[in-house]
Formats: C-alpha cells, sequence, structure tokens
C-alpha cells in the first residue's frame, strides 16, 4: 500500500507528470490515429443496417462514445476535486481544471449528434425527455466549472469553488445513467452495459467498442495536453509573481 | 456492409461525423494554440532571467557545496 502511495505521488509531482507525459504523449497519439481508422473502417465497410434504424446507426458508432465520455470526464472531474480537496494536490487541481473544456465539448457534441439521429428516428431533434435533459444539465455543469474557474483570478481558490461545485454535480450522473429507468422516457434503455450482457449483435457492437476505445484514447491524449499547457500556465504566473516581488524589493531598497 | 452510400439519411449522417470533425478540430487547435503561447511566455521570462524559487535554492545549493569542496 505503502509502495502504491509512494508510486502515485512521484507520479503527481508536476515535473515528474510533464516528463511522463512527453514521452507518452505520441504513443497514445499513434494508438489513436491506428483505433480511428480501424474504427472508422469497420462502421463504414464491415458494420451492417440495423433492422429498425438503417444506416443511422451510424451515428451511434460517435454518439454513444461522446455521451460515456462526457460523463468519464465529469466522473474524473469528481474524483480529481476530491483529491484537490483533501490531499491540496495541484496536480488534481489542475487535472479537474482542464477536464472540464474537453468533456463540455463531448457532452456538446453528444446532444448535436443525438438530436441529428433524433429528427430522422423519432421525427423530433430535441424532446424534454429525462435523458436528454439530464445530459443538458451536464453540459451546463462543465460550463459552470468553466465558468467559475475564468471568474476566480486565484487557482487555488478557484480549485476549491470548483471542486465543491463538481462534487455536488456529480450526483447527475447516475440520474443520467439510470434516467431510462427510473422514469418513461422516448430515450431507449441501456443496452450494452447491463445486467445479462449486451443485447446488441456483435456486427455492430465491435464498431461501437472500437470507436469507444479509440474516443477514450483520444480524451486521454487531449487532457495530457491540456494538463501540460496548464502547468506552464501556472509556472508562468509563478514568475510573473516573482518578478513583481522583486520589483517591489528592489523599490523599497531605493526608497 | 454498406460502404459510403447511407440511404435516404445520409445527410444526418454526414453532418453527424462533420460537426464532431470540426468541434474536436477546434479544440485540438485550440488546445495547440494555448500550448504555444504558455511555452512562448515561459521562455520570454526565462530569457530575461526571472527563475522559480526552487531553481534559485537548487542553484543557491549547488554554489554553496561548491564553495565547502573548494575549500
Amino acid at each position: 500500500m505503502a509502495q502504491v502511495e509512494g508510486a502515485f505521488n512521484r507520479l503527481a509531482n508536476p515535473t515528474r507528470f510533464m516528463a511522463l507525459a512527453s514521452a507518452v504523449l505520441p504513443w497514445i497519439t499513434g494508438v489513436t490515429i491506428m483505433l480511428f481508422l480501424t474504427g472508422l473502417y469497420l462502421a463504414f465497410f464491415v458494420a451492417p443496417e440495423d433492422y429498425q434504424q438503417g444506416h443511422t446507426v451510424k451515428i451511434m458508432f460517435i454518439h454513444v462514445p461522446f455521451a460515456w465520455l462526457a460523463m468519464m470526464g465529469y466522473g474524473l472531474i469528481a474524483v480529481a476535486s476530491i483529491g484537490s480537496l483533501i490531499w491540496r494536490h495541484p496536480l488534481a487541481d489542475v487535472a479537474a481544471k482542464t477536464a472540464a473544456p474537453i468533456g463540455a465539448c463531448f457532452a456538446l457534441l453528444s446532444l448535436i449528434t443525438g438530436s441529428l439521429w433524433g429528427k430522422p428516428m423519432w421525427g423530433a431533434y430535441w424532446v424534454w425527455d429525462a435523458r436528454l435533459t439530464s445530459m443538458l444539465v451536464l453540459l451546463f455543469l462543465f460550463l459552470g466549472l468553466m465558468a467559475l474557474w475564468q471568474a476566480i483570478e486565484e487557482p487555488s481558490r478557484a480549485g476549491r469553488a470548483a471542486a465543491i461545485l463538481a462534487i455536488v454535480g456529480s450526483v447527475n450522473l447516475p440520474i443520467i445513467k439510470f434516467s431510462v429507468d427510473w422514469w418513461n422516457t422516448l430515450h431507449q434503455p441501456a443496452s450494452v452495459v447491463k445486467l445479462g450482457g449486451p443485447s446488441i449483435h456483435s456486427s455492430i457492437l465491435i464498431p461501437l467498442l472500437v470507436m469507444t476505445l479509440a474516443f477514450t484514447s483520444l480524451f486521454f491524449v487531449l487532457h495530457f495536453m491540456a494538463m501540460r499547457t496548464e502547468i506552464l500556465r501556472r509556472r508562468v504566473q509563478a514568475l510573473r509573481l516573482t518578478q513583481v516581488d522583486a520589483a517591489g524589493r528592489s523599490a523599497g531598497v531605493q526608497a | 456492409m454498406s460502404g459510403l452510400d447511407l440511404g435516404q439519411h445520409a445527410g444526418f449522417i454526414w453532418a453527424s461525423y462533420l460537426v464532431s470533425f470540426l468541434v474536436l478540430g477546434g479544440l485540438i487547435i485550440w488546445l495547440r494554440l494555448d500550448a504555444n503561447r504558455q511555452v512562448k511566455l515561459l521562455a520570454d521570462l526565462e530569457a530575461r532571467g526571472v527563475t522559480r524559487r526552487s531553481a534559485r535554492g537548487a542553484a543557491g545549493k549547488s554554489s554553496k557545496t561548491g564553495k565547502k569542496s573548494s575549500r
């Protein structure tokens, strides 16, 4: 246990994280490209038409990963926020802050692609269904976190306020997941992650899982990139403060 | 297997993929530009001789060690 904690602490050091991210990023980027090429080939040239949805099932190959990863992104923010509040670890703070815009893009894309699927299948771009509405709330939570980070200038204060909002907002995650069971919704119930196994044929399930892996890998590439930049931004801020301190001291000596 | 002939709802399918490509492409470009900007700002500050306390501390320690060893 102590060894695991020690390894985590070593990794959580921002300088070590920068070195690790630089070494790992080209590899994950390569894996992401390969997964996308495979996933798109399977989606467009191997997967058959769905017996009900026809060709629009191809929208599901991107819509479902966007929705899952938006939720995973928020879960990541909530866990990092707990780390940030309890251990006051700056890297947890950085992880939480930088996941918000990426999660917001994924949530937005899940809503847009869902509505582009809904129009031909349901006859409407939007309905105030429990699943759709709770997903819209998730997008607003991401935007709220981003606004909070921008509104409070000092990173540690902004981090604490955003962490509290993120943890409180995480109550929305089970609501999204179980909305299709708790309420009578137009959105279909779970068909992949459910008791008794997936109810989708492997010819559609495999492309969906490959595309999900591709988008998951992309999420982490973007998150690592954003975390690296955020660490640099904080170094710039620290150096500017050092510069102001030095200017203040030299002005004091002259006076 | 359907290839690129996507039937009567092709517009909705292509629009989904196009919007996703544009939003994610925009996000990648924004992240790259932000990273380049921070690297440039950091390089400018370091070129003006502004260094981190940890870097100064390390330099101070090594110079002290240097003095001891020279005695």
